[in-house]
């Protein structure tokens, strides 16, 4: 079926401008399905707070931005917002023993709306952004003919960046290496004289950290206020399904797929049911494939040796 | 080097240890054998720190540890070598090796890690021709053999072995018992627990018969050999089994 806007002459330029708006919004996708990966692979815990953190980033922001420069001011946000990750944990989560999975969804959901209210409570209801890094909201990059504006490039850039360096950090450092050992084998972890705990709370504190830089990245094309966390956190849950929980790799390529999906979506539906494609996405993956579109039954089995 | 008084721990409202009292040597092999079930890895666990003691002491190197956790246990220089081996499946052969150096590195130790990953291959060359290869994709021998270089990068004192025969083929066996009689002549101490009694009262110094949770006799591994309770109740078994593979 193909999109009837496209009239007479399909223009290829329409073509690429889509894929760029889904390429972007795939990216951000990603980041909080990574964020759900990396406390999923460390704790078996579905995080449902993990789109709070991308808004705290966000917000933190353009509030220390009123009187700091923007690196700094982003800086700051993703460290304030790093610190609330590991408050959460040892407040909320450490002293749990073995909860159930339905107590943990119970407590996380709890943890997501205390945010946003406190959220709500310090910023109000106003929506909010950054300015554009580089340019302005007007100005675009001519990229071979296609026109996009220098903050969708930010946005890549700083998420492909921060999935190389998260890669890096859990593929080639000593720490990283714990706390892959402990979501492998918690108990040989320990035997290996880790702490396991604190590989808990560290993994809290890098989802934060990733889900604040991508809201920091963000904010000046899609803006942010108190309650945009939630659906990002929607559409995230949705990629770290799809890709397979746990498998942050795959989580970039489920996002690119949601992302373009939905973009490409405004052709032949309307406006209004964008929204639905991501729900859609997740019903039919849980009820087809619930190990994910890249989920293989070998890494499944390697898994639970 | 290790003390056990009096010690009793369980799961929930299951008491599984009672009243057990033992003690290792600096250099001894010293096997605990027991049917299944008799509480041999909840004690191994419980001095490991993976269960905490209810009561009784245990003393490492002179030192309590009954209410430490496992992670500081390993500090101290007791490792060890879990049932059923837990490798990290999903990581390299050589990142196992890395992670069990770990206590190493935290003491600042990083240029003797270089040297251990060496004495390790030495010992195990299979598991250098297969350093990258993932730990789940090794076969069962092997993957003990991972189990057991993992816990010696810690440099233990002590070393805990808990049925590191299992589900082993007889040849396979065989090469881990001569490992751990080799580890023994460099001057490690080893607590090995075993449901192949033979095997393990073969290699060691000293055993203790474990019985739902009571120690029911101890003595030198010959005197444990000729025993005829311990053969009836353990040799007996053992040959049945043999017989069968
Ligand atoms: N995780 C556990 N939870 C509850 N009971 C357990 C657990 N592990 C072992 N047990 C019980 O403790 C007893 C001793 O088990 P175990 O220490 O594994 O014996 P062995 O290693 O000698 O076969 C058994 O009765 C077993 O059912
Ligand atoms: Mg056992």
């Amino acid at each position: 079926m193909l999109p009837i806007v496209w009239g007479k002459e399909p223009k290829l330029e329409f073509f690429f401008q889509y894929l760029v708006a889904g390429i972007t919004y795939g990216t951000i996708y990603a980041i909080v399905a990574i964020g759900f990966n990396i406390i999923y692979n460390a704790t078996g815990i579905i995080n449902f707070a993990q789109g709070e953190f991308v808004m705290l980033g966000g917000m933190t922001a353009v509030t220390l931005n009123q009187f700091l420069p923007l690196p700094l001011a982003i800086l700051g946000a993703v460290v304030i917002t790093m610190i609330v990750g590991a408050v959460i944990e040892i407040v909320f989560i450490r002293w749990l023993h073995k909860p159930s999975v339905l107590r943990m969804v119970i407590i996380t959901i709890g943890i997501s709306i205390l945010i946003r209210e406190t959220a709500l409570h310090i910023w109000g209801e106003s929506v909010r952004a950054l300015p554009y890094f580089t340019g302005s909201s007007t100005s675009s990059i001519n990229l071979g003919g296609v026109y996009i504006s220098s903050q969708i490039l930010w946005v890549v850039g700083v998420g492909a960046l921060a999935v190389a360096a998260l890669s890096g950090f859990f593929n080639l450092t000593m720490l990283g290496r714990q706390m892959r050992a402990c979501s492998a084998n918690r108990d040989a972890a320990r035997l290996c004289g880790i702490d396991a705990g604190n590989m808990v709370t560290l993994s809290f504190v890098l989802s934060a950290a990733i889900g604040a830089i991508g809201g920091a990245v963000v904010c000046p094309i899609t803006y942010v206020q108190y309650d945009s966390g939630t659906p990002l956190a929607i559409k995230g849950f949705t990629v770290a399904i799809l890709g397979g929980l746990g498998n942050s790799t795959a989580a970039v390529g489920a996002g690119m797929i949601l992302g373009i999906l939905e973009s490409f979506s405004i052709w032949v539906l309307p406006t209004a049911y964008k929204e639905a494609i991501s729900i859609a996405i997740l019903l039919l993956i849980l009820f087809v494939k619930p190990s994910g579109l890249f989920g293989s039954a070998e890494a499944a089995r390697l898994k639970e040796f | 080097m290790l003390r056990i008084k009096n010690l009793e721990s369980g799961y929930g409202r299951l008491k599984v240890l009672k009243k057990v009292t033992m003690h290792i040597g600096a250099g001894e092999i010293v096997t605990i054998i027991g049917a299944n079930g008799a509480g041999k890895t909840s004690l191994l666990r419980t001095i490991s720190g993976l269960i905490r003691a209810r009561s009784g002491e245990i003393l490492f190197d002179l030192q309590e540890i009954g209410a430490l956790p496992p992670e500081k246990i390993v500090f101290l220089g007791c490792s060890m070598v879990p049932e059923g081996r837990q490798v990290f499946a999903p990581m390299t052969v050589r990142e196992n090796i890395l992670l069990g150096a770990y206590p190493q590195y935290r003491k600042r130790r990083g240029d003797a890690v270089r040297d251990d990953f060496e004495r390790i291959y030495g010992i195990f060359p299979r598991l250098k021709e297969r350093e990258r290869q993932l730990a789940g994709t090794l076969s069962g021998g092997e993957q003990q053999m991972l189990a057991i270089a993992r816990a010696l990068m810690a440099r233990p004192k002590l070393i805990m072995m808990d049925e590191p025969s299992m589900g082993l083929a007889p040849l396979i066996i065989k090469d881990i018992f001569a490992i751990v009689t080799r580890l023994r002549e460099e001057g490690n101490t080893v607590l090995l627990v075993e449901q192949n009694a033979k095997a393990a009262l073969g290699i060691a110094d000293r055993g203790y018969v474990l019985e739902t949770g009571r120690i029911i006799m101890e003595g030198t591994a010959e005197d444990l050999l000729s025993n005829r309770e311990v053969q009836r109740a353990y040799l007996g078994r053992d040959l049945d089994a043999e017989g069968r593979m």
